[in-house]
């Protein structure tokens, strides 16, 4: 397995949230990528947003714009 | 074979659609199941969907837009997830059974029903809408446009009464979805159900509805989501609260390539065609002595629909004279529309239907008018 890093992570209530959240952060350049909800926020499935640390702020201007369909943020080693 | 059928399900559609469902078929996981590369490329295709439906009808996001089987699934989802089954709900005598079926279950729980009756030239007075507004009223559940005789309601006037007393405003596009303009903001539209196939010219199996920003729905089906799976119950947010199981996302792909198609093409292009096609056809037919033709063919806007009997023959014998002898499909019998076909005095008979497409020619137009000459002789 990959070694772990401190990731910033974003939630989403739906699969077509988390597809926006994507278009969105492709369109203004923003890192990151879609992976399974990590285990230390739910077990279960579901996508997320992981981005590096550095991104939170830029991340977080993203996932406010989008409003409802996201759920929550956490900054996690993953 | 010439296809006048389209009404039924358009037989012809874009090149792109095919590459669509093909492309998908070939390359795509399941959307909103992983994270991997083909679950991911589902997803991105199904969202693409979404946001091109969410533009085409004035929806408010992506979000509010569900897929479905089929629009008989969308209005069963809205009509018996949004409304009570105490309430007193209109509708029209220009429904198909798609509307009438889930009302009429509805009935049986508690729920009233008030139809708005059509004329004899199969159409409504929107004064009599408010004769059925009571208290109880909850809501107007109508098609935009007659699968019969393809005259088309005001859904602007209906909206704006709709929402004059606070009834929600529930509509069937199946006719209409993808070939007249249909924004649901300026309608005042709280749900709008769609088909894929006919119109829209995507494959058959799906569909869906469209929901106005503060509508709640219940869903119609629970089950597995992709998300919050250790909860008991459906999630809340749309469009995963109505979307239960995994969605037709082969089909989603070709709707999605059809509906970029047809903006690309442009609604009013496509209208414009069916329109000529169809005004050819009943010019033709309404000189002809033994033929009866149905519906109102004054207003501007219609669908591209003819229906017709020919004196007193059966409608199926006459459809089937028709493809036998003529290679040309048509569609007879009761429509799945008991109200209207008894409202035109056709329950006995049914009629001859034929709708037409982006892709039927002025030459196919002129053969049918030439096959129902010679069978009238």
């Amino acid at each position: 397995m990959r070694e772990k890093t401190p990731r910033f992570v974003v939630t989403f209530h739906t699969t077509t949230a988390a597809i926006a959240m994507e278009q969105q952060c492709a369109q203004q350049n923003v890192a990151g990528r879609l992976i399974p909800v990590p285990r230390e926020i739910t077990a279960g499935c579901g996508m997320a947003w992981s981005a590096p640390p550095q991104a939170e702020q830029a991340v977080v201007a993203v996932a406010t714009a989008l409003g409802e369909g996201v759920a929550d943020f956490y900054t996690l080693v993953i | 074979m010439i296809y006048f059928d389209n009404a039924a399900t358009t037989l012809q559609k874009p090149p792109c659609v095919f590459d669509a469902v093909v492309a998908a078929m070939k390359g795509m996981g399941n959307p909103a199941r992983g994270t991997h590369g083909t679950a991911l490329g589902a997803a991105r295709t199904v969202y693409e969907a979404r946001c091109r439906i969410a533009a085409l009808f004035g929806a408010p996001d992506a979000q509010h837009v569900v897929f479905t089987a089929n629009a008989t699934e969308a209005l069963n989802i809205a009509i018996c997830g949004a409304i009570e089954p105490n309430a007193n709900i209109i509708s029209t005598d220009l429904e198909h059974n798609s509307v009438l079926r889930p009302l009429f279950r509805l009935s049986k729980a508690g729920a009233s029903i008030s139809f708005v009756r059509a004329k004899k030239d199969g159409t409504l007075r929107y004064d009599d809408f408010e004769q059925f507004i009571f208290p109880e009223t909850k809501a107007i559940v109508c098609t935009h446009a007659s699968n019969l005789t393809g005259n088309v309601l005001d859904l602007t006037r209906i909206g704006k009464i709709a929402h004059k007393h606070g009834l929600l405003f529930i509509v069937d596009a199946s006719q209409t979805a993808g070939v007249l303009p249909i924004d649901m903001q300026k309608m005042g539209i709280d749900i709008l159900c769609f088909t894929g196939h006919k119109s829209l010219m995507g494959p058959q199996g799906t569909g869906g509805l469209c929901l106005g920003k503060h509508v709640s729905v219940r869903p119609l089906k629970v089950g597995g989501t992709g998300v919050k799976s250790f909860s008991k119950t459906q999630p809340e947010e749309l469009p995963t609260r109505l979307e239960a199981g995994t969605l037709n996302g082969h089909g989603i792909a070709g709707l999605s390539a059809a509906v970029r198609f047809i903006t690309d093409t442009g609604l009013a292009t496509i209208h414009a065609h069916e329109t000529m096609l169809m005004r050819r056809f009943y010019e033709g037919v309404r000189q002809m002595p033994d033929i009866t033709v149905y519906g109102d063919f004054s207003a501007e806007t219609r669908a591209a629909i003819v229906a017709l009997n020919l004196r007193d023959y059966d409608s199926g014998a006459v459809a089937d004279e028709l493809a036998q002898q003529y290679g040309i499909a048509t569609r007879s019998g009761a429509h799945c529309a008991p109200r209207m076909h008894a409202a035109l005095g056709t329950e006995q008979q049914g009629a001859v239907r034929f709708s037409f497409s982006y892709f039927n020619t002025t030459q196919e137009v002129d053969r049918a008018l030439v096959a129902l000459k010679e069978i009238s002789l």
